[in-house]
Order: structure tokens, then C-alpha cells, then sequence
């Protein structure tokens, strides 16, 4: 009885058309650029906000006394570069629950493309949209006064650490998008990725926190991935302990939020 | 395979939970016709659709679309159909273009053909203005017709069309029809709903009526109206003289005093003729003459005994 069948099955495109999904997506964002500017928006009134406000305070009581503004610069930059990455993601969340409710994912359930097709455009778009943001964000940090004695290697890991935290948090969202029962939902819940540096190394170094916060703050994914970029950007001298850790939370949170994603997508679309 | 039915469906249960919706459906739709599914809202007819093309999972039913198992080919059996459902299945943000486009792309048509397919399908469907503005910006009837194009970039062998016109102004609805006539020209199979037996009556070959679960009635739509006594003519006279003498002269018919209305069982142009020639005869020439073609509460009161859920304001039945 199988054979036959899986003899007549028509063949499926899966690369073919998750590149169509994919220019779906980069349409949809061209279409609408006021959502784009908004997401790198964000990071960059952060970065100012903390540079300019809080600056010179937090760079004497990083660096001592003749610390000062672009020492805290150095410090929250990785910081605000991370936090980009979150705030597209949290903009994936809300284009993954918009798409659920439209007819149009009914129709491409009715017609023989590769299935998971609908979330790769998705990922696959936030992706490309978190390398412009972060590219913008950057630029910024440097015309403030950013700058870095890395290397090329260095810049290297610094992409790859990214890259990853990238494809592990967009994949988070999207399985959060599509387990949020509403558009309102899944514009809420992921906001909690927007906090996690703040009760981590993100702002300020662990250390100077009350025990309980200084465990969390120690043990949660973020702290880790801060202070590899962190690490990369300063040329701080042995890495291997907090980008370790960043890469096995990475992929940890990639595969359980795919696994939980491609579980939602099937049972959300086969009521 | 050119004898298979292009849908067979035997047997066919559904529930949402534990309320059933289907009890037991059995139907055959021979290809290249035009197959109408007719019932009122909420009889069940988006959860048949839903499951024919792929997207519900019946609970029972030997179900065959296109010549495939829908159970262990689903995506056979989405290759060969086309789908536009009851609700919009656009993509808002995009143009009129971009959408046709995006279905050329999903079907794998070489570039210049997807280019080509998408011009002439935005021509046929009068969309050629609005190509270029986004799909959310576009009437209802707009839409509607941007979803059937979409449903048509494959060249699909069979389409499903749930409700097409429900909701489109009267030149609209006229117009769907005949691209769904010239459609059925080029050997298309079609299977349709629809909640307007004058719908069925105009595009379907074969007809089945819907209700409490199961398929009541079967066959082609004049044998449905066959069924049903609704049509009729109502004649109103200046006074009761007038009544009088035209119900003497026309035995069959059922006068009303109070309204000064004679109501006469008829069905065509020359039982109209018939009667007015009567009416000559007898010296009782009406004021006025209104023309009551049997409609989808007719075929269900002639079938079930009950009228459909939407509940209209009726006539009372000739005896
Ligand atoms: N997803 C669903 N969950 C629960 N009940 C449903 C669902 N879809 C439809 N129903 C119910 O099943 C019945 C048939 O619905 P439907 O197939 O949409 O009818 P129709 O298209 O003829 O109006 C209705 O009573 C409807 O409320
Ligand atoms: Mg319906």
C-alpha cells in the first residue's frame, strides 16, 4: 500500500520555495520600511539613551576614576547589538501570528509545496533584516564613538556569534507567534527578550548584583552571549568558558524552538 | 483514469468535538462537469470543501480526488486542484501582481511563462488597473476575483469554489458565472457551493442538497425544481368582481380576498401565457402580475419539511 503512493508523490521544492517565501517576506517589509526603521529605532534610542544619560556615570565606576563615556560605550555596545537582534525578533513574532490568521497560509496548504517552506521565508527574512539592523545600529555605536582594536578574526567571531543568536532567537519567536492565540498575544509575550540584558551582563557587570538577581543574571542565556561579543570586541584573553556556554545555549534554543515551531505549524493548520 | 470520477466520496463523517457536521455523505462528480453543493448556512458545506482539498482530515470516508487517496496522497492530490475558499486567501500587503507572481513561483513556472500567465490572467479578470496597488486596497468584489485568479495560475484540473458569489453585487455575480462557464469549456472539473439554488441552476450539471449531515436530495437542477412547488404567479386585481370572475376561470388558482390576489401554481413562460389568456377570456385583466421563482427555502421545505436556519418571511404554501 505505501509503495504506489510514494511513487506517485509529486516531487516538493523545499529550496525553491522557501526562496519564494522568503521574497514574500522581504516584499512585505519593503512595503511597510516605517516597521523596519521603528525595530532599529529601538536599539539606537537605548544606545543613546545610555551612552548620553548614564555614560559618564557608568564609565568612572567601570573603569575608575579617569573612565568616562566611551568606556561604557565599549561597554553596552555588544549589549545594543544583541538587543537589535531581539527587537526583530520580537517584530517575527507578530508578522508569524498576522500570517496564521490570514486565508493566504490556508492556500498554500492547499497546493504541494514543501510545508515548512512558510516558516523558513519567515526566518530566513528576519535574518536578512537583522544583518541591515545590526549593520545601521553599528554604524551608530562608531559615529558615537565606538571604537575596537579586533582584528579580523576577532570581527569574524563576532558575526558568528550573531549569527547564531540570530537563528536561535528567531526561531524562538516564530514558535511563539504561532503558539499565541491572537495578533495582541504575540505582540506581548515576547517582550520579556527586551529585559533579559538588563538582568544580565548587559548593562552593568553581575558582580555588583544582590545574590538571587546575581544567580539568574549568571545563569540565563544572555550573559554569555554578551560577554563573548563583549570579549571579542576589548581583545579580553581566554573566551573558551562564556563562548562555550553561548554556543550551547544557541543551539539549544534553536532545535527546541524548531522542534516546537514545525509541532505548532502542523497542529495550528490541521484543525 | 478518464472514467475515475474526479471526486468520489463515500461514506464521509466529520465532527468538530462531538458535534457532528457530516453523517455519512455519498457523491460522485464526473469530470469536467460542474458539481453544486447546495445548503443553508452552517449545513456543512466549508468543512466538505476543507476536507476535498487537503486541509481537514475527515474522521471516516474512502475518499478519492483527482484519481488520488486523499488519506495517503495529499500532496498528489494538491498538485491537481485548485482552491479559492469562502474567505479572502490574498496576501493584503502585496500588489494584484506580486500575488499572481507569488502563486507562478510556488508552481514552479519558468520565468517569462509566470510573467506571461500573470499579465493574461490580470487582463481576463479585469484587474489589468489595479495590478499595481496592494491586494488590501481592493473591493470585495475585486478580491474575489484576484482570489480566483490565484486559484488559477496552475491551470488546475479541478477547482473548488466555496460560496463565490455570496456577498458580490448582482453584474458581479453574473460575471463569476461566466468565467466559471468558460472555464467548464476547457474541460475544468468544478465543484462549487453555494446557498442560492438559482446559482446551481445557472452553472451546476448536477446539484446535492445539503442538510442535517447528509445529502437530501441528488441531481440535475431542473429535477430538483420538479420538486419543489414554490414557483407560482400572483395576480392583483382592482376589485372583487375582478377576483371573482378570474378565479372562476382559473380553477387551479388560490384567491386571497383581502389582498385581491389570485395565486396560480406556474412554472414557465408558457404557463404564464396560458393564464393571462385565461384571464382575457373571463374579462378580469390584472393590475398587477408578480413572478415567484422557487429559491433555496423552497427546495428545502419540499425536502426536509422544515425551512432552512435563515429564517425568511414565507407565503403561505399553496395546499
Ligand atoms: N473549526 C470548527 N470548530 C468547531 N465547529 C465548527 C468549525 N468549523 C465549522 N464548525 C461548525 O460546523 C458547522 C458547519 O460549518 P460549515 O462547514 O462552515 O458550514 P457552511 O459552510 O455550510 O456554512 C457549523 O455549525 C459550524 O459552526
Ligand atoms: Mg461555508
Amino acid at each position: 500500500m505505501t509503495a504506489p503512493t510514494l511513487a506517485a508523490r509529486p516531487v516538493t521544492h523545499p529550496v525553491a520555495d522557501s526562496l519564494t517565501m522568503v521574497r514574500r517576506r522581504l516584499v512585505h517589509m519593503r512595503r511597510y520600511p516605517s516597521l523596519t526603521i521603528m525595530l532599529i529605532g529601538q536599539p539606537i534610542v537605548f544606545l543613546l539613551l545610555f551612552a548620553f544619560v548614564f555614560g559618564a556615570t557608568m564609565g568612572a565606576g567601570l573603569a575608575g576614576p579617569g573612565g568616562g563615556r566611551t568606556d561604557y560605550l565599549v561597554f553596552i555596545t555588544p549589549t545594543i547589538l544583541l538587543m537589535t537582534v531581539a527587537s526583530v525578533a520580537l517584530a517575527t513574532a507578530l508578522a508569524v501570528a498576522t500570517d496564521m490568521t490570514e486565508g493566504i497560509v490556508a492556500r498554500f496548504r492547499t497546493m504541494a509545496i514543501a510545508r515548512v517552506s512558510v516558516l523558513t521565508g519567515h526566518v530566513v527574512g528576519a535574518v536578512i533584516q537583522t544583518a541591515i539592523a545590526l549593520a545601521v545600529v553599528l554604524a551608530v555605536a562608531l559615529l558615537l564613538g565606538f571604537r575596537t582594536g579586533a582584528g579580523p578574526l576577532a570581527w569574524l567571531g563576532v558575526v558568528g556569534v550573531l549569527a547564531l543568536a540570530t537563528v536561535a532567537l528567531t526561531w524562538f519567536t516564530v514558535a511563539l507567534g504561532l503558539a499565541a492565540g491572537s495578533v495582541e498575544t504575540a505582540s506581548n509575550t515576547p517582550m520579556f527578550l527586551l529585559l533579559l540584558p538588563f538582568l544580565g551582563s548587559g548593562f552593568v557587570t553581575t558582580d555588583s548584583m544582590p545574590a538571587g538577581l546575581r544567580w539568574f543574571a549568571e545563569h540565563q542565556p544572555f550573559t554569555p552571549i554578551i560577554d563573548t561579543l563583549r570579549g571579542l570586541l576589548t581583545g579580553a584573553p581566554d573566551l573558551a568558558a562564556p563562548a562555550a556556554a553561548a554556543v550551547a545555549w544557541c543551539v539549544v534554543i534553536t532545535a527546541a524552538s524548531y522542534l516546537w515551531a514545525k509541532r505548532l505549524y502542523a497542529r495550528r493548520t490541521d484543525s | 483514469m478518464a472514467t475515475e470520477p474526479a471526486i468520489s466520496v463515500a461514506d464521509l463523517h466529520h465532527a468538530y468535538g462531538t458535534r457532528p457536521v457530516l453523517r455519512g455523505v455519498d457523491l460522485d462528480v464526473a469530470p469536467g462537469t460542474v458539481f453544486a453543493l447546495l445548503g443553508p448556512n452552517g449545513a456543512g458545506k466549508t468543512t466538505v470543501v476543507k476536507i476535498l482539498s487537503t486541509l481537514v482530515r475527515a474522521d471516516a470516508g474512502r475518499l478519492r480526488v483527482a484519481g488520488h487517496d486523499l488519506a495517503t496522497e495529499p500532496d498528489a492530490v494538491r498538485a491537481a486542484i485548485g482552491v479559492t475558499g469562502q474567505f479572502s486567501a490574498v496576501d493584503g500587503l502585496l500588489t494584484g501582481t506580486e500575488n499572481l507572481q507569488l502563486m507562478a513561483d510556488l508552481h514552479h513556472l519558468p520565468r517569462a511563462r509566470g510573467r506571461a500567465r500573470t499579465r493574461e490572467l490580470l487582463e481576463q479578470f479585469d484587474l489589468a488597473d489595479a495590478a499595481g496597488r496592494p491586494a488590501g486596497s481592493y473591493s470585495g468584489g475585486m478580491r474575489r476575483r484576484l482570489d480566483l485568479a490565484m486559484t488559477l495560475v496552475g491551470t488546475p484540473e479541478l477547482i473548488f469554489l466555496d460560496e463565490p458569489t455570496t456577498g458580490l453585487d448582482p453584474r458581479s455575480r453574473r460575471d463569476l458565472w461566466t468565467t466559471v462557464r468558460a472555464l467548464v469549456q476547457t474541460g475544468v472539473t468544478v465543484f462549487l457551493t453555494t446557498q442560492y439554488l438559482e446559482e446551481a441552476d445557472q452553472l451546476a450539471d448536477d446539484v446535492g442538497v445539503l442538510d442535517g449531515g447528509r445529502l437530501v436530495a441528488r441531481g440535475s437542477p431542473a429535477h430538483l425544481k420538479t420538486l419543489v412547488p414554490g414557483g407560482h404567479v400572483r395576480a392583483r386585481f382592482a376589485g372583487h368582481d375582478d377576483l371573482a370572475a378570474a378565479a372562476g376561470a382559473v380553477p387551479a388558482g388560490v384567491p386571497d380576498p383581502d389582498a385581491l390576489t389570485l395565486q396560480v401554481p406556474a412554472t414557465g413562460v408558457p404557463d404564464l401565457r396560458a393564464l393571462l389568456d385565461r384571464l382575457d377570456a373571463a374579462g378580469a385583466a390584472p393590475d398587477e402580475l408578480t413572478v415567484h421563482t422557487p429559491d433555496l427555502d423552497d427546495v428545502f421545505l419540499a425536502l426536509t419539511g422544515h425551512a432552512t436556519s435563515t429564517e425568511t418571511t414565507r407565503e403561505v404554501p399553496a395546499p
